[in-house]
């Protein structure tokens, strides 16, 4: 695409939360940025006008859970398209990869790698311990220099408490909010599935609820101890959502999110030993499930995210227990959101707050709008035209890689916009 | 969907006792019980399984299971080939289905196979070619159908009345395949009451909705049990943080010939083997006139017949071969 396009794209259905549009509304871009909403500046001559009628334009999608494998140009082209074709215009890194984002110099060369093989925003959550150990405190003020938008250990929980006090108070002296997986290391260790009946039924190791309650209770008291700026990775038990709701009902400045998947699968949907199904934290019970929902309504989980996790092939096909835990999402996230809304869960505007209002704010980033003047990430989508994922359209390249392969979907991109560029097209 | 019945519902691999229905249980169990008169004869042969090969692919050693499974295909008249694998050097080399994909290059007809994941047999099953028959001899804490079907058998010889009988299972319910088996079975038979019994450590989540009933106190789950079922203890469970000692559990939950009396007084007592005495099971209890232990080691060949040759299709194979 030739940059500084002038588009006009006419009789979408515009969904911003944050200006509380939900309209059909024309929107007009010059280069990189939005110039118009309604009507375009004085003197605007399209290049390219696209009709939208019966599509809804929306901000992109911005993915809290993007989990790579590595930095290596490949894999960020790959599953930077994919993410184009799933809407999705901003990746949030996570720093348990190869190699660890624990350094300026490892955060510095994926962006640069993203920026020259990746068709949309790659931004990074740097380690909150060098290597994830929990032993010692990464350099949090160069990882923000190099440009991390928060500070994580990945799924690696920092066992000691007395470090992660630290790293929390360490975190705020440099306006880093933390971003934690809550999981008790000594009750999760070995488990692949939630503990209960099917767990007992089949043999597998479990992982209680516990498992993260515990975890989600020392966070918060600490994030008490130290005010540091906490959210709550992929809360997966209606017991956490009860506390983090207490918690925010008591002043403390503490967030949430959750995983599509959670939304709308509970153990019981899992196939006997189906590879597919080995979800890190696991599929919960139904009652786990409907409290997610609930905290999703009543603004508690204030963001969903696909938790993009590819697993190889090889990884995949293994028995149960010995197969790698991880699903691919990117390119499922919104059509599974789209149906949230079709049953009547959601309304469109909070398919937008949760996708990409609120991951912009949790993430400090000035998109998830489509006000005028702002950078033109948006993506144009057919809320009704039906689809079935499959391994093709996935970024694993693997038919195991996602429960929902092979499912009839409904709603699909049609074009995706990054700083009015055109990076997804369906025609 | 069930993986291990075929499109027209023949039994095409067992990988647990869920899903096989009342009817096929109590066929495989007639089965073996028409074979188990050849297990006396001078003679032990039938043609049923001649030119096919077993394969027993066990991950984890068990001498007993692997040699029932090797004398019951040897008796079909297969050509058998064992492989035993160590687990742990297996995970840093060759990968599960490679060593499948080799073993189906040397045209298996039947896999036996004992691995330490849940959902191991599953997984061979799901991946095997067509002409390949699985059988679960063992697969984590999962299943242990055969092992399952042989305790049946031996109830049934002892106390045909499924119904009418109350069966407690004592011992490391949590981690042990037998008991999730034998559960299994004994409700597709229309058992009257199971009972496990066992410290809360080695008890799963939510075992009641099995629709077991659940004891801590052994001497109020033994009384007027009419099948006293022992499991094994893994030496691993014994000190540690599921259980203080092996002397603790001896006390508290062993089978001993005081305790076997609160049971119903004809009360037959088993276990899978093989015993740790004096931790799971007083010597006395598993050497006494109620202990039916060996007679299961017996069954255990028929009833591994009856599954190969179930499976395999192998009456029928017999009855087209004239002469035999």
């Amino acid at each position: 695409m030739s940059q500084g396009e002038r588009i006009a794209i006419t009789g979408g259905r515009l969904i911003d939360p944050h200006h509380a549009i939900d309209d059909s509304l024309d929107l007009f871009i010059d280069g990189e940025h939005i110039c118009g909403i309604e009507t375009p500046p004085a003197g605007f001559s399209a290049d390219r006008e696209i009709d939208a009628t019966g599509l809804w334009v929306i901000p992109g999608l911005i993915e809290l859970g993007a989990n790579l494998p590595d930095d290596q140009p490949e894999a960020l082209a790959r599953h930077t398209r994919t993410a184009a074709a799933g809407g999705i215009t901003t990746l949030c890194l996570a720093p348990d990869m190869q190699p660890c984002l624990d350094g300026p110099a490892s955060i510095e060369l994926v962006h640069a790698r993203a920026q020259r093989h990746g068709c949309v925003r790659l931004v990074t959550l740097g380690a909150l311990t060098r290597e994830l150990a929990g032993e010692q405190l990464s350099e949090l003020g160069a990882l923000r220099e190099a440009g991390c938008v928060g500070v994580s250990n990945g799924r690696q929980p920092v066992t000691d408490t007395r470090i992660m006090r630290r790293a929390m108070e360490y975190a705020a002296s440099h306006e880093l909010s933390v971003f934690v997986h809550a999981r008790d290391p000594w009750l999760t260790a070995g488990g692949c599935v939630h503990e209960g009946e099917l767990s007992t039924r089949l043999g597998l190791p479990g992982i209680p609820a516990a498992a993260e309650t515990i975890a989600v209770a020392r966070e918060l008291a600490l994030a008490e101890l130290t005010g540091a700026q906490l959210h709550f990775c992929r809360l997966s038990t209606a017991e956490s959502v009860d506390m983090v709701r207490r918690a925010r009902a008591s002043g403390l400045a503490v967030s949430a999110d959750v995983a599509i998947h959670h939304l709308l699968l509970s153990d019981s949907d899992i196939e006997p030993f189906d590879s597919r199904y080995r979800i890190d934290p696991p599929l919960r019970s139904s009652a786990d499930r409907e409290a997610l929902l609930a905290g999703l309504v009543d603004g508690v989980i204030s963001a969903v995210c696909s938790d993009h996790r590819p697993v190889s092939r090889d990884a995949r096909q293994q028995p149960f227990p010995a197969a790698g835990a991880g699903i691919a999402g990117l390119h499922t996230l919104l059509a599974l959101m789209l149906g949230l809304v079709h049953e009547g869960h959601l309304t469109p505007a909070d398919l937008v707050r949760l996708a990409s209002t609120s991951p912009a704010q949790l993430l400090g980033l000035p998109q998830g709008q489509l006000g005028n003047g702002q950078v033109a990430d948006l993506c144009l989508l057919d809320p009704l035209q039906p689809w079935t994922p499959c391994e093709a359209n996935s970024a694993e390249h693997c038919a195991l890689g996602s429960p929902f392969h092979n499912t009839p979907l409904r709603g699909r991109v049609i074009h995706t916009f990054v700083g009015g560029q055109e990076v997804y097209s369906q025609t | 969907m069930n993986p291990q019945l075929d499109k027209d519902g023949n039994l095409r691999h067992l990988l647990e006792i869920e899903g096989l229905g009342r009817d096929r249980v109590v066929q495989i169990l007639d089965t073996a019980e028409s074979l188990l008169p050849l297990t006396e004869r001078a003679v032990k042969k039938l043609p049923l399984l001649r030119g096919r090969t077993v394969v027993n692919l066990f991950y984890e050693p068990s001498p007993r299971t692997r040699m029932t499974f090797e004398l019951a295909a040897k008796r079909l008249s297969a050509d058998v080939l064992n492989l035993d694998v160590d687990h742990s050097s297996a995970r840093k080399g060759e990968s599960l289905l490679d060593t499948l994909r080799n073993l189906e290059a040397m045209h298996m007809d039947m896999l036996v196979i004992r691995h330490p994941d849940s959902g191991a047999a599953h997984f061979f099953a799901t991946h095997a070619d067509p002409q390949v028959t699985v059988l679960n001899a063992g697969d984590g804490s999962h299943a242990h159908p055969t092992q399952a079907l042989l305790d049946m058998f031996t109830i049934r010889q002892h106390k045909p009345d499924f119904a009418a009988l109350t069966v407690a299972i004592v011992g490391d319910i949590a981690h042990s395949r037998v008991a999730r088996s034998q559960i299994a079975a004994l409700r597709l038979l229309g058992t009257g009451e199971i009972r496990v019994i066992a410290p809360h450590t080695l008890l799963p989540a939510d075992i009641d909705r099995l629709g077991v009933k659940v004891f801590t106190d052994i001497d109020h789950g033994l009384r007027d049990a009419d099948v006293v079922i022992t499991l094994r203890l893994q030496r691993e469970r014994m000190q540690g943080a599921d259980l203080p000692g092996s002397q603790e559990y001896f006390r508290h939950y062993g089978v001993s010939s005081e305790r076997l009396a609160l049971a119903s007084p004809d009360a037959i007592v088993m276990h899978p083997g093989p015993i740790n005495r004096g931790v799971e099971i007083a010597s006395d209890v598993a050497d006494g006139p109620q202990s039916v232990i060996l007679q299961q080691v017996t069954n255990g060949i028929a009833v591994r017949m009856a599954v190969m040759a179930l499976t395999m299709g192998g009456e029928r194979t017999a009855a087209q071969e004239p002469g035999t």
